[in-house]
């Protein structure tokens, strides 16, 4: 429980440091970001809006920097993540509508990944030495191959040449969102090509790691104490992978931010809806507060799969258990 | 203190022969493109040819220039990134391994901090709120890149640090009177050298794969080009649609190339940390040549057996495979 509290904490800092961040990088950047902002943007939108801007930011308003922090805090704390400008729309509620195609994809993609993954570790580590061991190479190059370039190639051959795919977006375009048999399957083959190509590129990792693992821990004593039993080679291998896996667990903290990352990408390359979409789109036309929100969001949601993450360490293994007894 | 070798299994020379590749053209790239990779005064769409190695594209650009100009940017801002990221994660890392208590503490979080903090969409913030000139300035790019890459490698550089801080040789060390920093450096530091170098691999890796990111979301500047600005072009000209496999392909492929090398010199290290991955990178042949069994026993791992012994300073403690040569 110590630990789980500890890991508690941790990600509560994080949190802080992210918030922090968000609020002073536009006063730490030379040539004043928000400033030029305005200065871009007046006569182009309503004066009320710039004046939202400048206390979202606090901008000319001649406060010390604490207060202006405060103010910040005392926002965020009422939920308000200020407007969007290019939107014209409360950041929290873009972000609402928009956060659930990003998790939808990129959790079942996710959870896909690590699950085929795993598996194919555990058998290519149990099986090292004959010729599956030819899968090592051509997993290494696919783990190299760039998220969006291995989504241009998916859409080229089995979108563009073979039609086995639709090309992009969520849905077909003429349908309207409903609870109903056509849109539902519409989603569903609009997702395949997405989710293939997040798989088949984030494969890799887990398969490798597994494998190293399960290689080390073949070696150990307790599996050939386990053989020497007589068990039969199933529950051998189930046993060796059970405590195989925790480092890829463990791991799941840095490979969560890399898939999430690159799968800002696949929302880009498949013309997907979702907060990768959002983030460029912000980027481009310069709207910060949706900036600020989008990445507070990712943020808070990485810790939170990161803190599942630990949970899930914490059940697995006894000894972190056991050692708070002490 | 005996050299490090470097592993010489196939794999890693492998590796190092495509890198060295990379890096030949990173110097020469900009003087043996063939035409001037901005210039769009070639017929559009032409697939490759004698004239066009790899085609021209919508804008009626030459591929191939655009391939050989843009390797140098990209390689250029992985290495910077690489080996800044490297040495914060040294300094971070060993201090907090060897020092311990508040100091481990406090580094340690602010690792913990940058590892659960996604980099790329802190990047992108970042680099958003930078005025437009530095966009496109590589070394400031490589330097917000290496302030997001190098936690992973201070994790991992902190863990091996406290397993050797205890080990006897330190020990002495400490009791003849070396200095703290001797220690750190000199004594320790070797020892991580391994760990060193695949961290530093990854993390070349993580910048290269970042900054084509970058470039690819239009998030640099557009009109400089690296692999990342090829792709940016090529997405939103549609070549994906219109099966333009030749403007495609070869920044990908070649960004592919890169990590595979560095994925590939990272394998050889890590059979050299664990030797129980190591039977597995020898072809079957030479497995048989040595006498490893095809499937290495449980229990056991693999060694071969030496008829002749050779001259005890001519042993490279490399791999099993080098101990036979």
């Amino acid at each position: 429980m110590r630990m789980l509290l500890r890991r508690l904490g941790v990600y509560a800092f994080t949190a802080w440091v992210t918030i922090t961040v968000n609020f002073i990088l536009p006063h730490l950047m030379p040539g004043d970001p928000i400033q030029q902002l305005i200065a871009k943007l007046t006569g182009r939108v309503t004066p009320e809006e710039i004046r939202a801007i400048k206390e979202q930011f606090g901008a000319g308003l001649d406060q010390p920097l604490y207060l202006q922090y405060l103010h910040y805090w005392g926002h965020l704390l009422q939920g308000q993540l200020g407007t969007s400008i290019s939107l014209s729309a409360p950041v929290a509620q873009v972000l609402g509508s928009q956060i659930w195609w990003t998790i939808g994809l990129i959790g079942i993609a996710a959870v896909l990944s690590f699950v085929i993954g795993t598996f194919l570790g555990v058998v290519f580590g149990w099986t090292r030495g004959s010729r599956f061991d030819s899968v090592i190479p051509l997993a290494t190059f696919l783990q190299s191959v760039p998220y969006y370039f291995l989504g241009t190639i998916l859409i080229m051959a089995f979108a563009v040449h073979f039609h086995f795919f639709p090309l992009q977006n969520a849905y077909d375009q003429y349908l309207s969102p409903g609870f109903n048999t056509t849109y539902i399957w519409s989603l569903f083959r609009h997702s395949q090509l997405p989710i293939l190509s997040i798989v088949l590129s984030s494969l890799a990792g887990w398969m490798l790691g597994m494998r190293n693992m399960m290689i080390t821990t073949v070696a150990e004593d307790f599996v050939l104490m386990a053989v020497a039993k007589g068990l039969p080679r199933r529950r051998v291998i189930f046993h060796a992978a059970r405590n195989a896996i925790l480092p890829s667990v463990a791991n799941f903290a840095l490979a969560i931010g890399l898939l999430v990352s690159g799968s800002l990408l696949v929302e880009q390359i498949f013309n997907y809806p979702g907060v990768g979409n959002l983030l460029v789109q912000a980027v481009g036309n310069e709207d910060y507060p949706l900036l600020q929100g989008i990445f507070l969001l990712i943020t808070f949601t990485v810790l939170g799969a990161n803190f599942l993450a630990d949970l899930l360490y914490y059940l697995l293994d006894p000894r972190t258990r056991t050692a708070t007894a002490h | 203190m005996k050299s490090i070798q470097i592993p010489r299994s196939p794999k890693v020379l492998i590796g190092f022969g495509i890198l060295l590749v990379f890096i030949v053209l990173t110097v020469i790239g900009p003087w043996v493109a063939p035409y001037n990779p901005s210039s769009s005064a070639f017929i559009p769409n032409l697939k490759p040819s004698w004239q066009h190695w790899l085609g021209t594209t919508t804008l009626g650009q030459d591929v191939m220039s655009q391939l050989l100009v843009g390797c140098r940017a990209t390689m250029v801002v992985g290495f910077i990134a690489g080996f800044v990221a490297t040495i914060l994660s040294i300094v971070v890392g060993l201090a907090a391994g060897y020092v311990g208590g508040r100091t481990d503490e406090g580094l340690s979080l602010l690792s913990n901090v940058f590892l659960a903090i996604p980099g790329l969409p802190l990047l992108i913030v970042i680099n958003s709120y930078l005025p437009s000139g530095e966009q496109a300035n590589p070394l400031v790019v490589g330097l917000v890149i290496a302030l997001t890459g190098w936690a992973w490698g201070a994790r991992v550089l902190r863990a091996q640090t406290m397993s050797l801080r205890d080990r006897d040789f330190v020990e002495a060390a400490r009791i003849i009177g070396e200095s703290r920093s001797r220690i750190m450096f000199s004594e320790i530091g070797p020892n991580l050298l391994p760990i060193l170098a695949s961290s530093l691999l990854f993390t070349i890796l993580y910048s290269v794969g970042v900054y084509t990111t970058l470039a690819f979301l239009g998030l640099t500047n557009v009109a400089t080009w690296n692999w990342g600005t090829m792709l940016y072009w090529a997405q939103s000209n549609n070549a994906a649609l219109a099966n333009e496999w030749w403007w495609v392909g070869p920044p990908g492929i070649a960004i592919a190339l890169v990590g595979t090398s560095l994925a590939l010199i990272n394998f050889g290290i890590d059979e050299f940390i664990n030797p129980r991955l190591r039977a597995g990178g020898l072809s079957a042949r030479r497995r048989r040549q040595l006498g490893v069994a095809r499937r290495p026993r449980l229990g056991f791992t693999p060694v071969q057996r030496i008829t002749t012994y050779p001259e005890i300073s001519t042993i490279p403690v490399t791999s099993a495979e080098g101990i036979a040569q």
